[in-house]
């Protein structure tokens, strides 16, 4: 019972060494000011990987979740620059994010299609469809009426404190009270599982897996509006990697890629490792190009002693 | 084979089983499902090794130390399933591991291809050796396996169930390689259900009952009824008190039910009443049971529940109609070994269990899961154990609980008892008992012949795919049930 609790813990407690290790070395690191610093840089990342937890809790996997971003961000800020109104804009956005997932989550169910590949596909299509809509530059949107408002999503803060981390924390939430508390929850866990015992149980595995990339879309959009508000602007190559950064999220908080067994919570971990990875080496002056490779590195180390432990 | 014995955790599976195999000869191995044939050709092909016992092959005492061992002694199997590649050509999976090869280490093509054609001519099968496999018929499948044997050597061929998916013509093509195969003194291990065949081509028979050696006898000598008799000649013990219940209106009828695996399907059961379906394996009840269940697509027929014609698409449509089914396989199909027990029993109930906000109200869930806990005396630390470290008797008990929550009106359990040890069966019987008295009409699905008799009101028997027999249990006995399940018409 407490070796499991241990377990549990794991990303936790080594988070805290790593953060110990890093103070002595650059006392810049646990300062206030650093530490939002690096929930607000993180909040992008944990938003689309916590989509992406429900996706690989059923034992799947969404490619296509930086292309989607990208192109919602495009969509998004033209959107703006038509002078749309804010609120249907970032609905219309959420709404195109939610449609992409769909179409994965169609291909995957009904074409029986393996998800990798099916995702790989969504990838690429959008990839293309940015780069189509947007003709390879970035879009702006000074000129909207919005143009302040919109920026606050990305840039704002309440009571002194960034507002993307206020919906990382909103979403992780959410996506909390799903797993645990709510039908669809103990459906993801169980089509995870084990897919024919789920089907022989009288539930509707096709819809379960269109529900679930639906949510991973969704989740991509919204951080593809967060991007581009920070940014002011949409860029064309946006989100590149940044599905591969939300798998490394997701499973090095613990969750097995073949599905059934992990924690949101433990996502948010996963995906806070990556973020203080990164601002330490930057703070320890670091290449980015050595950044990579350690990277690389941490996460063989950390998947390599979930395996061994199991 | 002498004294052969292997166990298995909790079981003895062979029990000192004796087999003589001579050259130019056709053995025929037969018994009831878990008879042991299978675990005794599997240690003498060097998939398993003998606990205790001996194997005299030629005259020497050996010991086979794995499947690549009995190969190079000359043993070789045919597995029930195919073990071939369809992507390659015949030539390909008959010599794969050991193909031809010059000097350079490149294949020779020539030489692969045509001594493929040899062995192909020898079997009277009219395939190029470059055809892929996957474009034959099973029969041609077949033909492929044993033409691989021999290219083996093998001396000793081991043939389970060979026509079990073959057409009357493809057995019969069969039945001739293995009369030539005979002539060439080859010794030959064949495995059926069929008694017919074995009347047909076998020498001598010997038949396994329980993991015990019945005997052996010359097939010359004896006939159907003593064949029938050795199998299944066991006495019924009394751990089955039936229980009288007033057996009531028709709950679920099936009429003219058809598809791929079952052809024209008459049964029905009762307010009640269990209903036992008999068979040997690969009758078709699992079948059976899946397509009553919505699991399989039915082409034609139609389902009755208490009356009303329903129309079953999917196991959501079924549960909905009041219909629930129990797998026979617990970890592959019945529950999600890695999560916890109420999260696999509330699985298909979840959605009368709603709470507030979208969630699961979980008060009530988790008096429900209790509840059933207690009923089923299932033992268990807490109900947030997972079920991998339960029993197989207790997990098995999950999976009829599962399916208790649905609120069932006919409850079809495929192999209740298997996996499970003696104490846990009694349990399951007496539930299956308790929920007979509560008016649940029950089919319940079993190999085990002691079973199917204590616990059924009636037993219906199937043979691939069709129902050949129908008793009351007071009429019934296990002759009268194998008989059936083989195939053989009724007496009189």
């Amino acid at each position: 019972m407490k070796k499991d609790t241990i377990m549990k813990l794991r990303p936790v407690i080594g988070l805290v060494i790593f953060a110990i290790v890093i103070s002595f070395m650059n006392p810049r690191f646990l300062t206030l000011p650093n530490i939002l610093n690096i929930l607000r840089q993180t909040s992008i990342n944990a938003v689309i990987a916590a989509g992406m937890t429900f996706v690989i809790l059923t034992g799947g996997i969404d490619l296509s979740v930086g292309a989607v971003l990208a192109f919602t961000g495009a969509v998004c800020a033209s959107l703006l620059a038509s002078d749309m109104n804010i609120l249907f804009a970032v609905l219309i956005t959420l709404g195109i994010g939610a449609a992409s997932g769909l179409f994965s989550g169609i291909v995957i169910s009904k074409g029986k299609i393996q998800p990798f590949i099916a995702t790989l596909a969504t990838m690429t299509i959008l990839r293309g469809a940015t780069l189509v809509f947007t003709k390879g530059k970035p879009i702006t949107f000074t000129n909207s009426e919005f143009f302040q408002a919109f920026r606050s999503i990305g840039s704002g803060y309440v009571l002194g404190v960034p507002i993307p981390i206020y919906i990382m924390i909103i979403i992780f939430a959410l996506g909390f009270y799903i797993l645990t508390q709510t039908r669809l929850g103990r459906y993801i866990y169980a089509l995870g599982g084990n897919e024919e015992a789920t089907k022989l149980s009288g539930l509707n595995t096709d819809r379960l897996k269109m529900y679930v990339y639906t949510i991973s879309g969704t989740l991509a959009a919204l951080a593809g509006i967060i991007i581009t508000s920070r940014l002011s602007s949409a860029q064309p190559t946006a989100g590149q990697g940044y599905e591969l950064d939300a798998i490394a999220a997701v499973v090095l908080g613990g969750t097995r890629l073949a599905g059934g067994t992990g924690t949101i919570i433990g996502t948010v971990f996963g995906a806070l490792i990556i973020g203080i990875l990164g601002n330490a080496l930057n703070l320890l002056n670091v290449s980015s190009y050595f950044q990579m490779m350690i990277k690389g590195l941490v996460i063989l180390a950390a998947v390599l002693i979930d395996r061994k432990n199991k | 084979m002498k004294k052969i014995t292997k166990e298995f955790p909790g079981v003895r599976a062979l029990d000192e089983v004796n087999l003589d195999v001579y050259e130019g000869e056709v053995l025929a191995l037969i018994g009831e499902n878990g008879a042991g044939k299978s675990t005794l050709m599997k240690i003498m092909s060097g998939v398993y090794s003998n606990d205790m016992g001996e194997i005299i092959y030629d005259g020497k005492d050996v010991s086979i130390k794995g499947p690549r061992h009995a190969q190079d002694m000359g043993i070789a199997i045919i597995h029930q399933e195919l073990n071939l590649i369809s992507q390659l050509s015949i030539a390909e999976n008959i010599f794969i591991g050991r193909e031809p090869v010059n000097r350079l280490g490149r294949i020779d093509w020539k030489k692969l291809n045509s001594d493929t054609q040899l062995l192909l001519d020898k079997l009277n099968v009219k395939h190029s050796p470059k055809e892929l496999v996957g474009n034959l018929s099973i029969g041609h499948m077949q033909m492929v396996e044993i033409a691989k044997a021999l290219s083996l050597n093998a001396r000793v061929i081991i043939m389970d169930e060979p026509t079990d998916a073959l057409t009357d013509s493809e057995a019969e093509s069969l039945f001739n390689v293995v009369r030539e195969l005979k002539n060439e003194r080859k010794a030959i291990v064949y495995i059926s259900h069929r008694l017919n065949e074995i009347f047909k081509i076998c020498d001598r028979v010997t038949v396994l009952r329980d993991g015990k050696y019945v005997g052996e006898r010359k097939v010359a000598d004896i006939d159907e009824d003593t064949l029938i008799e050795m199998m299944v000649g066991r006495k019924l013990s009394e751990q089955f008190p039936k229980v009288e219940a007033a057996v009531g209106e028709t709950a679920l009828r099936v009429s003219g039910l058809s598809n791929k695996y079952v052809k024209d399907i008459e049964l029905d059961v009762k307010k009640g009443e269990i209903l036992g379906i008999a068979g040997l394996m690969g009758a078709g009840r699992t079948e059976l049971a899946k397509t009553i269940y919505g699991y399989i697509g039915k082409d034609k027929g139609e389902i009755f529940v208490y009356g009303r014609s329903i129309n079953i698409n999917s196991t959501i449509d079924a549960l909905k109609n009041g219909i629930a089914y129990v797998s026979e396989d617990r970890k592959g199909e019945g529950l999600i070994v890695g999560l916890s027990v109420r999260d696999n029993m509330s699985l298909s109930a979840l959605k009368s269990l709603q709470g507030k906000l979208f969630g699961i109200d979980k008060k009530e869930e988790e008096a429900a899961v209790n509840g059933y806990v207690e009923k089923l005396s299932i033992k268990t630390p807490g109900i947030k154990q997972k079920i991998k470290n339960l029993s197989g008797g207790n997990q098995q008990k999950v999976s009829i609980a599962k399916c208790l929550m649905t609120k069932p009106k006919v409850l079809i359990l495929d192999e209740p008892t298997r996996g499970v040890d003696v104490g846990a069966k009694k349990e399951i019987y007496d539930l299956i008992n308790l929920f007979k008295k509560d008016g649940m009409s029950i089919i319940m699905i079993s190999s085990e012949m002691p079973e199917i008799l204590g616990m059924s009101d009636r037993i219906v028997v199937m043979h691939e795919g069709r129902i050949t027999g129908e008793f009351d249990s007071k009429d019934a006995t296990q002759d009268r049930i194998m008989r059936c399940a083989v195939g053989l018409k009724e007496e009189q």
